[in-house]
């Protein structure tokens, strides 16, 4: 096995079953086999519906694998998410896996520089060292300063996904996933994210990532893995 | 959740907890574990469950069946019902806090709000006057209330202020669990989000761990690591919530998921 | 002029070791409420029917009784206690707290000291010091039981928060042997320190509400208070205006309509027997004492009996245990 294994899927399948549909089964994903190592890229590809941003949530234990597993190296060894206890996968998410979403939760009232600060705080670093690096990182992505001590809910949509990112990227998770990081941002803040996910590979991340943006996912990628679409079946 | 996660035990471990109110179920075969930091969220309709679970675990109500143990400080995980009437009643004004949906019964509203804030203290033995009224101003100014205020009457505060009072009161004595029944269910939407991100803060900044029922998916989105989904006096679901909202399993779960109009 | 047809201080034999036993339990556990069958006495509720029952129970035929009220030995209640039992017990009777066996009293601790022997009996209007911030009987009891008087201190905390200073002057509520929250009576806070450690046995009886409560002598009685503000009581910028008393509780007498006024000695026996001794206040030596010298005749034992020396009282019959009379 590559000693520099960090995230792979066994046969992973995910179907949702709708009770609200008379129990109609929607199969996305069927038998994938995903391996990730360190310093690897590694941008899912397909058309859209053939689950890319299923397998990325999957990959976060956001959602439930139907079969197979997911299994994802962290502190202690390897962890099957499925059958971990909640607080284990809550562990892996504050020390091992990064996942920066395509939208911003947008917590009411709390200022941006704090957003981005939560992960280390939620690590226990002081108050104080976490807003000095979110405030480094916010810098980096040219976020204008006099929005730092703003709730991001009145952002542009570029503004918040940059905080989002921030968030995302500020605890150097060893593995990080992250779905259309640089949908809403214009070119020059694109590539100021490719080098910031560069920067995430020299140190050794593990990424798995959706790109829409073709440039972009040529830029980052160290390789494309293609996802074909699943068969739906009847209940 | 913090710093303490490599503890060996849990901070609560429920197992089998059962209540009937005659042929009815109120709360049938309820178990689950809870660690020190982490907040759980009991979700469900009027009817599930969920506020007799809660009344179970502050021990206002007893079980006919099942085990609720706490691990007590330095005397590990000990079940509730083996504590005698006076080491229980100190274990809830000490190392436990109960927030109520309406603030008027969690509060002394003939009272002034300092000496809410400081009864607890008073309760566990504090005598200093200076001190407990010290301790009061410092915590109304954490639950964001005006420390000028610590004379007035709780009667002359409005609903998020009270709420935020007895926030203050229950906290005061830093517990490590926290039982809350609705807390944000009786205030104005904007009124919510302040106290919604107040809670979050105290719950990270303590390391608090955390019981809260509601009704308000939205509630347990922002505020719980893991819920808990009851129907008919049963858990049907629980995860992580995030999981459990946006991936869930259950049809009843998904029932409640779908009839939110946003999350 | 004993009353014929009545038995020993009115009372059946029954209804005394009743009480009695009430009594024994109470001096066991100092300051725990103990129930009794309260008896209908020939006076109403909140005369002292409570007290006077205790009284009864306790009284042996050589007993001297001294009765008060608010401090004095001549008004109606005090009057009309110590005739009843002069009448049904034909007991000595007296003003003279040393002289006392038995003290019967409503508001006030005598400023004499106590000794060793001597029975006070408080007439008690609320036995329960918890009741103003707890109506319900059955939590007052648990929270006794608990020993979780914590709320208590709100009380206080609030009397500082509003006044600057613990408002409460009277009933101030005391922690008996370190265990039971107790109501002291209605006496002024001022004598509450005269409840500590005292030689005299204290008995509590509040024949409405059907309990009796005691302290034994030497028993430690504290006032609550908080460290930055302790317990403290009252003081006047005058002596009593009649004995020159420092050291006494005073009372205000309004002398006319142009708003003249005195303080003078509550406890009347203790100001007379100073005024006996020569003392003199700024009233006397500004010849205004026309109740000075109305007080100055009172004192002195009534019916001019003998103070007996036989051992038949009621301190030696506690101590024997329940009796029949």
């Amino acid at each position: 096995m590559n000693p520099d294994l960090m995230i792979e899927t066994r046969g992973l399948s995910k179907t949702f079953v709708l009770h609200q549909q008379h129990g109609a089964r929607l199969a996305v994903l069927d038998g994938v086999d995903l391996a990730v190592a360190r310093g690897e890229c590694v941008a899912l590809v397909g058309p859209s519906g053939t689950g890319k941003s299923t397998l990325l949530r999957c990959l976060y234990g956001n959602y439930l694998a139907s079969g197979g597993e997911v299994r994802v190296r962290g502190d202690a060894g390897w962890t099957v998410l499925g059958e971990a206890a909640a607080r284990e996968v809550l562990l892996l998410r504050r020390d091992t896996i990064g996942y920066v979403s395509q939208f911003l939760h947008v917590i009411p009232r709390v200022p941006a520089l704090d957003i981005v600060a939560a992960p280390l705080r939620d690590r226990g670093v002081a108050d104080g060292e976490a807003r000095e690096r979110a405030a480094v990182l916010l810098r980096a992505l040219s976020l204008p300063e006099r929005l730092w001590r703003l709730p991001p809910a009145t952002f542009s949509g570029g503004e918040q996904q940059r905080v989002n990112i921030a968030r995302g990227l500020i605890a150097e998770h060893p593995i990080l996933l992250l779905d259309e990081p640089t949908a809403s941002l214009d070119a020059a803040n694109a590539e100021r994210v490719a080098q910031l996910i560069d920067a995430a590979r020299q140190r050794g991340a593990a990424i798995v990532g959706i790109f829409h943006d073709v440039a972009i996912r040529d830029r980052v990628a160290s390789r494309c893995f293609s996802l074909t679409r699943a068969t739906e079946t009847a209940p | 959740m913090q710093a303490n996660d490599r503890l060996l035990t849990p901070l609560l471990r429920v197992s089998g907890l059962t209540r009937h109110y005659g042929a009815r179920i109120g709360c049938a075969d309820v178990g689950f574990e809870l660690w020190p930091g982490e907040v759980l969220a009991v979700v469900g309709e009027s009817g599930s469950g969920k506020s007799t679970l809660l009344k179970l675990l502050s021990t206002r109500l007893a079980a006919d069946a099942g085990r609720i143990e706490y691990a007590l400080l330095g005397r590990g995980l000990t079940e509730l019902s083996r504590l005698s009437e006076a080491e229980r009643r100190w274990l809830l004004r000490t190392d436990w806090g109960f927030v109520e949906q309406n603030p008027r019964d969690g509060l002394r509203m003939n009272v002034s709000a300092g000496a809410n804030v400081g009864e607890r203290l008073m309760a566990t033995g504090a005598r200093h006057y200076g001190e407990i009224r010290a301790a009061a101003q410092d915590w109304m100014a954490r639950v964001e209330l005006d420390p000028a205020r610590i004379d007035e009457a709780p009667s002359r505060f409005s609903g998020g202020m009270q709420q935020r009072l007895q926030i203050a009161r229950n906290l005061v004595t830093k517990p490590r669990l926290v039982l809350m029944d609705e807390p944000t269910a009786g205030l104005d939407v904007s009124v919510q989000a302040r106290l919604l991100d107040l809670l979050r803060e105290l719950v990270t900044s303590f390391g608090l761990a955390a019981v809260i029922v509601t009704h308000d998916l939205a509630v347990a989105r922002l505020l719980a690591h893991r819920l808990l989904v009851m129907q008919g006096g049963r858990v049907v679901e629980t995860g992580l919530t995030d999981q459990v909202l946006d991936d869930p399993q259950h049809p009843y779960t998904q029932l409640l998921v779908s009839s939110v109009l946003h999350l | 002029m004993s009353a014929t047809g009545y038995n020993f201080a009115y009372l059946d034999p029954q209804t005394k070791r009743m009480i009695r036993r009430a009594l024994l339990k109470a001096v066991a556990i100092p300051g725990y409420q103990v129930p009794f069958g309260s008896r209908e006495m020939p006076l109403p509720y909140g005369w002292g029917t409570g007290g006077i029952q205790v009284t009864a129970s306790v009284l042996g035929r050589d007993d001297v009784l001294k009765v008060i009220d608010q401090g004095s030995d001549d008004t109606v209640n005090a009057v009309n206690i110590r005739r009843f039992f002069a009448r049904t017990a034909d007991v000595a009777t007296t003003d003279r707290t040393a002289e006392a066996t038995v003290i019967q009293t409503r508001h006030r601790i005598p400023e004499a000291p106590l000794a060793e022997g001597q029975i006070m009996v408080y007439q008690v209007p609320e036995p329960e010091p918890m009741r103003r911030l707890e109506p319900r009987e059955a939590v007052t009891r648990t929270l006794h039981a608990l020993a979780d008087y914590g709320f208590m201190h709100v009380k206080l905390y609030e009397d500082i928060a509003r006044y600057g200073h613990i408002a409460t002057t009277y009933d101030y509520p005391v922690m008996v042997n370190g265990r039971y929250l107790m109501s002291p009576s209605p006496i002024p806070k001022f004598d509450n320190p005269k409840l500590h450690r005292s030689p005299a046995l204290q008995l509590f009886g509040a024949g409405r509400e059907k309990r009796v409560y005691a302290v034994p002598p030497y028993t430690r009685v504290e006032s609550l208070d908080f460290e930055d503000h302790p317990f403290s009581v009252q003081r006047w910028d005058e002596p009593c205006a009649l004995c020159g008393a420092d050291d006494s509780f005073l009372d205000e007498v309004v002398l006319d309509d142009a708003g003249g006024r005195m303080f003078v000695c509550s406890d009347s026996e203790y100001c007379a027997s100073r005024q006996h001794a020569g003392h003199t206040g700024p009233a006397h030596r500004a010849q205004r004492g026309s109740l000075a010298a109305a007080r100055a005749g009172e004192v002195g034992i009534e019916q001019g009996k003998p103070v007996p020396a036989s051992n038949d009282t009621a301190s030696a019959r506690l101590g024997r245990g329940p009796a029949s009379s």
